[in-house]
């Protein structure tokens, strides 16, 4: 278990996603418009693009280069052009605030 | 030429974009008979996008980018038949004459040719000398003719030239870009953003001329019509594309710029249906309008729709079209036609990035385009194209307001 701390809860948009760089490597962290958090891999898995510049749709991040589409949930590819599934990481939140695991 | 048939099944000729995602979207959808996809490329199917990007700006050669594996292909069953010309259609007998090997017989036929670059006639012993972009070995001779200081000029100012020039501009090279109009992308791209974009070329040190015209290209140099000589290490032109229609009308099918199909992509004969770069179509959101795109994902799109259409579903285009382009730092991305507005709103996307919405005389959104880094645009652009699906009529003065949120908009 290695957890980092994110952000404030609110300081992502419900139905959102915001990026997150920590150690050389990058994240993108969800709040869905159930107000629950999730992480993921932070680039898409066709090109390196970030994901957090795609839009959340319900439980999809669609990216914002070819529109590829994954469930932030799941991390499961929905299709092509994405066939890759993305990781997915842990996330809570505590006093307010955001951690994801990152191990 | 061998003799015999072949049964083919669901056989798509062309294996591109398009062709890949037919074939693909044809399992899916749980067709289990034979897939043929023919195609006269030697490579699997792969993706042109980065022809005019990365692979002619990587110092190294790269591999085409496959949308669709030989791996892919075994697993999904689909015979490929790479270097494979078709180059007849008996449509009573339901038969593919190809190049070399049996002639193959389909139960639905798709044709996905997809275009192929206009080539210029040029007068000049340098004439044949000019390089053309369409396939993967095409950029790999690109790539090898640039690099530091190299005098690179492009012939025309659409997407294809402009990309190139800033990947010249990237590896160091020295470009010039010749453009006949008055100026760049005159098709289906706002002047607002045209003009920027040019704007941004000559930052980077393009020496960028509109209104020109070409006497001759010489071994060393293009000469302009003025006298003025260009000289060059490498001259490449892109000048548009034509699409292949050509089997389609020695097979007695409509061709109207592009195979003429239906808005289920069908085309005169019912059992022959045609996608992407190849077809002209009529988008149910633009009544009246016949279209050809030449775009990823409408090929992308219509691959998948075309499938479904094979197996008879008869579903209708509804995907709004789609395009982008990227230019150094800057990603332009334009959802619906443009010039089918009659208005635009501008909207500040902030760090330099603007949006336009194009609004129809009776208010509705018809198009979106933008122009900035690809973080600014991605997600408005995608948002302002499901206002445009649902032919919205969204208030302008929301629309050119930064501090109303588009998403709102969309989900009120
Ligand atoms: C350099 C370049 C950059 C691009 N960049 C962008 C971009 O940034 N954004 C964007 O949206 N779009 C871009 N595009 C457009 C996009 O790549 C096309 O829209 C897409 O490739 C169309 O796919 P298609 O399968 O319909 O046609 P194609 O990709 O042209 O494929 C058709 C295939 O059919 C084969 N064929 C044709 N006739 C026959 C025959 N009789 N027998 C056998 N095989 C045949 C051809 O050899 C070819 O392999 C770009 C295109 C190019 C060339
Ligand atoms: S980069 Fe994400 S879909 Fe292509």
């Amino acid at each position: 278990m290695s957890w980092v701390r994110v952000c404030g809860a609110d300081e992502i948009d419900e139905e959102d996603v915001i990026r997150f760089d920590h150690g050389g490597r990058t994240f993108a962290v969800y709040r869905s418009p159930e107000n629950e958090y999730y992480a993921t891999d932070g680039l898409c898995t066709h090109e390196k693009v970030h994901l957090a510049d795609g839009l959340v749709m319900d439980d999809i991040i669609e990216c914002p280069k070819h529109n590829g589409r994954f469930n932030y949930k799941t991390g499961e590819a929905k299709g092509a052009p994405v066939c890759i599934n993305l990781r997915t990481y842990p996330v809570k939140v505590e006093a307010d605030t955001v951690y994801i695991d990152i191990d | 030429m061998a003799a015999g048939i072949a049964e083919g099944g669901m056989v798509i000729v062309g294996a591109g974009e398009t062709g890949a995602r037919a074939a693909r979207a044809l399992r899916e959808e749980g067709w289990d008979g034979p897939i043929t996809l023919i195609g006269e490329e030697a490579h699997p199917p792969y993706e042109r996008p980065p022809l005019s990007k990365d692979v002619v700006k990587s110092l190294e050669e790269l591999a085409p980018k496959l949308a669709l594996t030989p791996e892919e292909m075994v697993d999904l069953t689909i015979d490929h038949l790479p270097r494979r010309c078709a180059v007849a259609i008996d449509r009573d007998a339901h038969l593919v004459t190809l190049d070399d090997g049996p002639a193959v017989r389909y139960e639905k036929l798709l044709l996905a040719t997809g275009a192929e670059a206009r080539r210029l006639s040029l007068a000049g012993e340098g004439a044949g000398r000019v390089l053309y972009l369409r396939r993967h070995e095409e950029a790999v001779a690109i790539r090898a003719a640039l690099g530091q200081g190299k005098r690179v000029v492009i012939i025309g100012g659409g997407f294809i030239g402009l990309e190139l020039a800033a990947s010249a501009v990237e590896r160091g090279g020295q470009v010039t870009l010749l453009e006949a109009a008055p100026r760049i992308l005159t098709r289906g791209v706002p002047a607002v953003l045209a003009e920027r974009l040019a704007a941004r070329h000559v930052a980077a040190g393009v020496d960028l001329r509109t209104g020109v015209s070409i006497a001759r290209v010489d071994l060393d140099a293009v000469v302009l019509a003025d006298g003025d000589r260009i000289p060059y290490d490498a001259v490449v032109a892109g000048v548009g594309a034509v699409p292949r229609t050509d089997l389609a009308e020695k097979a007695g099918l409509s061709v109207e710029n592009g195979i003429r199909v239906d808005t289920t992509l069908m085309t005169d004969d019912p059992d022959i249906f045609a996608a992407g770069d190849c077809c002209a179509y009529l988008h149910p959101l633009y009544d009246g309008r016949r279209i050809r795109l030449e775009a990823w994902r409408n090929a992308h799109d219509q691959g998948a729709l075309v499938a479904r259409n094979m197996l008879g579903v008869g579903e209708e285009i509804s995907a709004v079209p789609w395009f982008w382009s990227d230019q150094y730092e800057l990603c332009l991305q334009i959802a619906g036609l443009a010039d089918a507005g009659a208005t635009t709103v501008a909207r500040d996307l902030g760090e330099g990035a603007e949006m336009l919405f194009h609004l129809a005389d009776d208010g509705r959104l018809v198009a979106a385009s933008a122009l900035g880094s690809l973080g600014r645009v991605a997600r408005e652009v995608r948002v302002a194209e499901m206002l445009i699906e649902r032919r919205a009529k969204p208030d302008p003065a929301q629309l050119g307001d930064p501090e109303v949120k588009l998403k709102a908009l969309a989900k009120g």
